[in-house]
């Protein structure tokens, strides 16, 4: 198997579902004639041209609902943010159209459109464009949300997400671009609402998606010299959400730790910690356990912005307290 | 903008606005007493007034290959657009058989099959989505037209301005219609606006833009036909700024106390339905005695389409489920 990086794995997928399907396209700040601002559109203009990949101005609001528009008359649009954090100025678009047009209308328009750009924590970026902003798109009926972590989902996934018929946010990490890993030649789809567990273990869960899932693997690595089996589950699709492979695990282990670079407030992470107390309480050892960042704003210095957000050392403990080995 | 001259116009056409402005008025008026009866509940705009503007500008489009869009106050728009009166009643009175199976009501009136995309209650949020459909138009190279209607309201957006620009640079085949009845909710728009003249508003973006009498069926029928042929042959955007008037208030809880009772008598003495029939009458197009029957044929039709959504049945409780995912 070919290793190449997440975005190239993004940009493989981009170009075969636009080979496939001539409603496909793509738009947004900076996508064709610079190549995308991270650089996944690489050679997609002169592929497909200007038609197909659409550089647009900075009007987050305009070129959303314009996407949107596009997507009820029957193109399969994939906008890009430049990062989500921009999304903010399209969040009406996203909530009260794309969201909603399907309900509103007893079932009559569809909006198949994918909204795709990093998300979370990068480095020096300081407070607007370090966000993890994963909850608010899956507090709204309506949306789907994947997040992958590695080349291999990447790639699958987001062919999944042109081909569905739903608004999709999918959710990139920018410090993942230039992560590699294998990736098959053959075609491959991953479907929605399947996590994948990226290692087995015996005595506690360990749930994450998006970047956050190598932490879990190296704290793992870790756990296990001092004899915790860490079962590692990558969620990748955050909505629907795969609540059996969850409550299976927890059944088995006994215990859980979620970790999610947002905040802990109303998070992904604290409505899984829900379910979890909820459907496997007869089960738990421990009480749920929730690792995110600190709640507060993400500063500017490097020292500062590592202690904010979710490590391994912050993942072993809290696993270790959950064992009742600390 | 010089009158219309009535003798331009078959006696067919004349009678078919006739018609569609009259069933327009008594239809509101109906849902007038309905909301009185309280069997249609929450917001409840009434485009009484407006016929003109509705009926002229969608008649001068082709549905089979155009597309409608518009505000909350969509019940005008709908009917212009040839939906039935009993399935906008029924969706008023939330009933399964409503257009939009009961789950979008007064503000949300859709029929993809006719071309009319709603019915939007976030003010200025589908002016984006009408431009996206007027881009997958521009990028299959369809002939169709999208005309988008908004109110004086929605003019200050960002949405509106994003829109705009990008429908000129993409020169996209759409009219972006301000129906100016010159109050956003109780506010007159000469207080909120930087300008009185809303032609102006697409000057930074190259879109000139045109006014017209939207009290006279005919000026507007003319002026958006000029503009849609137009568009058509030269394919840029167009923006026409349609001066009309509100009876009734905002929604059914406004008393509308922010005008007088002068200003709403001069409107009522050039109201649409009475400036058409006037000409109608004074060119022997139609008489008293046809006129009355007309309107008892259409009183009728209002009549059955309450009868239609008395009878029908409430949503099945299962159905909040359905249309959150195609």
């Amino acid at each position: 198997m070919a290793v190449i990086t997440v975005r190239e794995a993004l940009r493989q997928a981009l170009e075969e579902e636009m080979d496939r399907d001539e409603n496909v396209i793509l738009m947004g700040e900076e996508v064709a004639e610079y190549s995308g601002a991270y650089k996944v559109s690489v050679n997609l203009l002169d592929k497909f041209g200007p038609e197909r990949v659409i550089d647009t101005p900075i009007s987050e609001e305009g070129f959303t609902g314009i996407g949107i528009g596009a997507a009820i008359a029957g193109m399969r649009p994939v906008v890009e943010w430049m990062t989500i954090n921009f999304s903010l100025q399209a969040i009406d678009q996203i909530y009260n159209n794309a969201a909603k047009l399907l309900y509103m209308s007893g079932g009559q328009l569809k909006v198949p459109i994918v909204f795709r750009g990093p998300n979370g924590p990068a480095e020096y970026l300081a407070s607007q464009h370090s966000q993890a902003l994963q909850s608010i798109f899956c507090h709204c009926p309506g949306l789907k949300v994947m997040a992958p972590s590695s080349a291999y989902d990447a790639k699958g996934m987001l062919k999944a997400a042109i081909r569905d018929d739903n608004p999709v946010i999918f959710l990139e990490s920018e410090l993942m671009y230039s992560w590699k890993g294998e990736v098959p030649d053959r075609e491959y789809l991953i479907p929605f609402g399947e996590a994948d567990i990226k290692r087995n273990g015996s005595d506690v869960t360990l749930i994450s998606f998006s970047k956050p899932v190598k932490l879990l693997l190296d704290a793992a690595v870790e756990l296990a010299k001092e004899g915790i089996s860490a079962e590692v589950i990558d969620l990748r699709t955050l909505k629907p959400l795969d609540e059996v492979t969850i409550f299976n695990s927890v059944k088995k282990t006994n215990r859980c730790v979620i970790v999610d670079e947002a905040w802990p407030f109303a998070s992904v992470g604290s409505h899984i910690g829900y379910l979890v107390s909820s459907n496997c309480f007869d089960f738990l050892d421990a009480p749920v356990e929730l690792v995110s960042s600190e709640d507060v704003p993400m500063p500017y210095n490097h020292r500062l912005e590592l202690a904010v957000q979710p490590s391994i050392k912050k993942i072993i403990d809290t696993v270790k307290r959950v064992s009742y080995r600390s | 903008m010089e009158t219309a001259q009535v003798r331009q116009y078959s006696k067919e056409f004349l009678s078919g606005l006739m018609e569609k402005m009259l069933l327009i008025r008594r239809f509101e008026e109906k849902a007038a007493q309905m909301y009185g009866l309280q069997k249609i509940g929450g917001f409840c705009h009434l485009y009484i007034g407006q016929e003109a503007s509705g009926v002229g500008s969608i008649s001068a489009a082709d549905l089979s290959r155009d597309f409608i869009l518009t505000a909350y106050r969509d019940h005008g728009i709908a009917l212009a657009c040839g939906m039935k009166p009993g399935h906008l009643m029924a969706e008023l009175f939330a009933k399964a058989s409503g257009c939009s199976k009961g789950k979008g009501g007064s503000m949300h009136f859709f029929d993809s099959s006719l071309h009319f995309l709603g019915g939007n209650g976030i003010v200025g949020a589908h002016i984006p989505v009408a431009t996206g459909v007027a881009f997958k138009i521009h990028l299959k190279k369809e002939s169709g037209v999208v005309l988008c209607f908004f109110g004086d309201g929605a003019i200050h957006q960002g949405s509106f301005h994003e829109s705009l620009n990008m429908a000129q640079i993409w020169k996209l085949p759409i009219l972006y219609i301000c129906e100016n009845n010159q109050y956003g909710m109780g506010t007159d728009f000469r207080r909120v606006s930087a300008v009185t003249d809303f032609t102006v508003m697409g000057n930074s973006y190259g879109i000139k833009g045109k006014q017209t009498n939207g009290m006279d069926v005919l000026e507007v029928y003319n002026v958006v036909s000029g503009e849609i042929d137009r568009i058509r042959r030269e394919s840029t955007p167009g923006f026409l700024e349609i001066r009309t008037y509100r009876y009734k208030g905002h929604s059914m809880s406004d008393p509308a106390k922010y005008r007088t009772r002068d200003e709403l008598e001069a409107y009522r003495e050039q109201d649409p339905l009475l400036l058409l029939k006037t000409k109608m009458l004074n060119d022997g197009h139609i008489t008293e005695e046809q006129f009355e029957a007309l309107d008892a044929r259409i009183k009728k039709l209002c009549d059955d389409a309450v009868k239609f959504a008395d009878k029908s049945d409430e949503p099945a409780l299962q159905s909040i489920y359905d249309d959150v995912f195609a």
